[in-house]
């Protein structure tokens, strides 16, 4: 692979990276959000659906728990958008050949994104942040519920787009060489969507909801805004717990399934797989040595995998010596290490998460301070979760960029316009500029964490009502 | 159909500069225009709640761009490479920068982020403009639609004639949406510094007729070929001289409107002018992208007719709606 396709790959690698750690938060604490507003809104008395009724005291807890999130939301969905900027434009700068060859057809579900989802999200965060005073309850919850439909729906037609990159239909090729859509239909219904998007959003959810424990279990430990923390702490690892399950099944387990069935290089990759099987084991541990061809210190569980992807214990499983070697992932260990590395987070967090709603159900969570620790330290292994979910998806799908049909080295800007000098020039920049913003970032969810909700949050007011001198953005 | 998709993009990118022009402009002119802690608090407080929106109307050019004219996309994004990348940093200082400011109440804080938003806006708006510059004059496109041109070549006399076309033309538009919006001192005095661009712009505008032919005959034969287009530069001028008369007799939302109506004047001009090309190469080069060689596929351009169609009316309504809750029962005119 020549210099400058390193270097592109390099800066996307850089840039996709840092970016999605913000739309993780934002996907998985909108939901929240709007729960808490619903809870909020819907709650109050004489509402016509009688179960959604709450008492006044939960309903302002929960008003104020949507408030605070807003607020964390807030900084963090200005960090999504400013490093999410950069991702479609570097399709142009840096992939211009890809965006040439694919652009008939996911330029269809890239500019869609913009048209359905970045208007809704950004107008209705518009309303959601500066509303509160100026607008009726009622529109204020709407905004809630139309910022998750946003970024939802955002994810939906990235993922979409993803699929597609992973597993190509609907197209033909047309006489320069290049792709043509011939099926909208066939696009938006592609197989790999469905489990791809829900295993996506339910990997955003789960951060969400451990980001929620994690703010519950702080306040508890430094003795602090104890009734919204434990109604941080009660949702979070309810939510937690059955959205870890759903993750392993079905969305995990039918996601595994579609790469085993449309992308056999990356499954055996995954599963460090060399050897072609019928009734292939389910490795636990092990390094994969791709000198030698072979699987060094396993524990593996024998015929497991072969039941896991078809549920049939002798079912033939290809192993990588049956593929030609230049259409291997070219980096089989990364795409092995990435994909157990999330397996094995998955495991911990639902332990972790079934361990909190046992001790929620025996009334002794808010007490238990190894629980608290433990669930306070451990939301950032979420984030690693979901990027090393990701690195499988990607560098599982080398070295194709578009599976089965274009190499990624063929997809880069022509050397003659991006020299790789010039990319690892914009690399420094970015990196810089991401470290400085990390900084930020840090500096600014401290503070708000540290001035905490404002206890007893008053009702949102009437439109008309004292305008509140502005200044949220 | 591909002429479709390229009145669309005209229109797109029109309706992103007239909406983000006001927040760049007032941006631009944020140091100068807001001297006080409040006045700047008046600013980006009025801008806060808007920008993003605006900015969305980029991004989704460039999908649209993207979707239907691959080739462009490819060959103009990566030969702009660090014009675009440096367009790239300076939209996240803004944005940031914008989004922040209230975080923190330390004045210190406030008065770097103000100066990240007012030079970070004044940079991009000089950008867009050289970049707008650089399309008008034309690319050393190859004849698999690529080229490059490193960052001191996009700073040609001709585009940086245009970057500052561009800045001034963003700048009034800023200066009026303040003049429109704003309170008490800033108001007036944005109102002045508004009638004061007037001139240069008006100077700028007549200036660039004569450098436009040199650069590129085609552009104005164009126009004079199909006399109808010619609504387009009159518009402009209409609507410049429009400007100038609502400035001087106060008529402060028409003069804002006056001012949407240049930009939009101009722009079409552009796009008539260039018409079919979207990205042409330089003079006497045959490798231009024009409608018939950069477009995708007929189906795929018919299919997101429709949802483009769809698309494009939910957002209006947000738009509308948003834009009416946000700027609504400040009857600026009838306030002190």
């Amino acid at each position: 692979m020549s210099d400058e396709v390193l270097v592109d790959r390099l800066q996307f690698t850089l840039t996709i990276t840092y970016h999605y750690l913000f739309p993780i938060l934002t996907m998985g604490l909108a939901l929240f959000i709007a729960y808490f507003k619903t809870v909020s809104y819907a709650g109050r008395d004489g509402h016509r659906f009688r179960l959604l009724r709450k008492t006044e005291a939960e309903r302002a807890t929960a008003e104020g728990a949507a408030r605070f999130w807003t607020k964390i939301f807030a900084v963090n969905f200005a960090f999504g958008v400013v490093t999410g900027i950069p991702m479609e434009f570097q399709f142009g700068t840096n992939w211009a050949q890809f965006s040439n060859y694919a652009g008939g057809v996911i330029g269809q579900t890239l500019a869609m994104e913009g048209v359905f989802a970045f208007f809704l999200e950004s107008v209705f965060l518009g309303i959601l942040l500066v509303g509160v005073g100026r607008v009726s309850a009622r529109l204020h919850w709407l905004a809630a519920v139309a910022v998750f439909a946003g970024s939802w729906l955002s994810g939906w037609f990235i993922i979409a787009t993803n699929a597609w990159m992973q597993h190509p239909v609907g197209h033909s090729t047309d006489a320069d060489g290049n792709v043509k859509l011939d099926s909208f239909g066939d696009l938006l219904t592609n197989p790999w969507l469905p489990w791809q998007y829900l295993h996506n959003m339910g990997g955003a959810a789960i951060t969400g909801a451990f980001v929620l424990a994690a703010m519950g279990a702080f306040y508890l430990l430094t003795d602090r805004h104890h009734q919204f923390a434990r109604l941080c702490l009660r949702v979070g690892v309810i939510a937690g717990f059955a959205l870890c399950v759903l993750q392993i099944f079905p969305s995990g387990d039918r996601q595994a399934k579609n790469v085993f069935d449309h992308q056999p290089a990356t499954f055996a990759a995954m599963e460090g797989l060399f050897e072609t099987s019928e009734g292939a084991p389910l490795v636990i541990i092990g390094n994969p040595n791709t000198e030698d061809r072979e699987l060094e210190s396993t524990i593996e569980m024998p015929n497991f995998l072969s039941f896991l992807t078809s549920r049939n214990w002798t079912e033939r499983v290809t192993g990588l010596n049956d593929v030609p070697e230049d259409q291997w992932p070219d980096s089989v260990p990364l795409v092995y290490y990435a994909y157990h590395i999330m397996v094995g987070l998955g495991t911990i967090l639902l332990a972790i998460a079934g361990l909190g709603v046992y001790l929620l159900w025996r009334r002794r969570l808010f007490t238990s301070r190894p629980m608290l620790w433990t669930l306070m330290l451990a939301f950032p292994f979420t984030y690693i979760a979901n990027i090393a979910g990701w690195t499988t998806a990607e560098t599982g799908r080398q070295p194709w960029v578009v599976y089965g049909l274009l190499r990624t080295e063929d997809g880069a800007s022509p050397a003659d316009s991006v020299p790789a000098g010039t990319g690892i020039f914009t690399i420094l920049g970015f990196a810089g500029l991401y470290l400085f913003m990390s900084l930020l970032f840090v500096v600014l969810i401290l503070r708000i964490v540290n001035k905490g909700p404002d206890e007893g949050a008053p009702e949102p007011e009437p439109a008309g009502a004292t305008p509140e001198p502005a200044g949220a953005a | 159909m591909e002429t479709v998709w390229f009145l669309i993009l005209a229109v797109m990118v029109t309706v992103y500069v007239v909406l983000d022009g006001f927040d760049l402009g007032a941006g631009a002119l944020h140091l100068i225009v807001a001297r006080t802690q409040e006045e700047r608090e008046e600013v980006t407080s009025a801008i806060g709640p808007v920008w993003n929106g605006n900015e969305v109307w980029l991004l989704a050019s460039g999908g649209v761009l993207f979707m239907a004219f691959p080739k462009v996309y490819a060959g103009a994004f990566s030969g702009l490479y660090f014009g675009l990348i440096l367009v790239l940093w300076l939209l996240i200082g803004r944005g940031l920068a914008l989004e922040l400011r209230h975080q923190l109440e330390n004045p210190l804080w406030r008065t770097a982020c103000d100066a990240v938003f007012s030079l970070s806006s004044l940079g991009l708006a000089l950008v867009f403009g050289v970049a707008i510059g650089n399309v008008v004059r034309g690319v050393p496109l190859n004849d698999a639609g690529y080229f490059s041109l490193p960052l001191f070549n996009i700073l040609n006399w001709y585009g940086l004639l245009v970057g500052v076309f561009g800045l001034v033309v963003l700048a009034t538009h800023g200066a009026t949406f303040l003049a429109y919006k704003a309170r008490g001192e800033m108001r007036e005095r944005a109102a002045r510094i508004g009638r004061r661009l007037w001139w240069a712009e008006l100077l700028l505008f007549l200036g660039l007729i004569g450098p436009t032919y040199a650069v590129r005959e085609d552009m104005l034969n164009n126009l004079g070929e199909h006399p109808w287009t010619l609504v387009f530069p009159l518009l402009a001028a209409g609507a410049l001289a429009a400007l100038f008369a609502y400035q001087r007799r106060g008529l402060r939302g028409r003069a804002f409107l006056a001012s949407a109506g240049f930009i939009a004047g101009m722009l079409t001009t552009m796009a008539a002018g260039l018409y079919p090309n979207l990205l042409p190469a330089r003079e006497g080069n045959p490798n231009s992208l024009t409608v018939d060689n950069a477009a995708a596929d007929s189906y795929g351009l018919e299919v997101a007719i429709v949802w483009w169609s769809i698309g494009m009316l939910l957002v209006a309504a947000y738009f509308i709606y948003a834009y009416r809750l946000f700027f609504r029962a400040e009857d600026p005119e009838s306030r002190a």
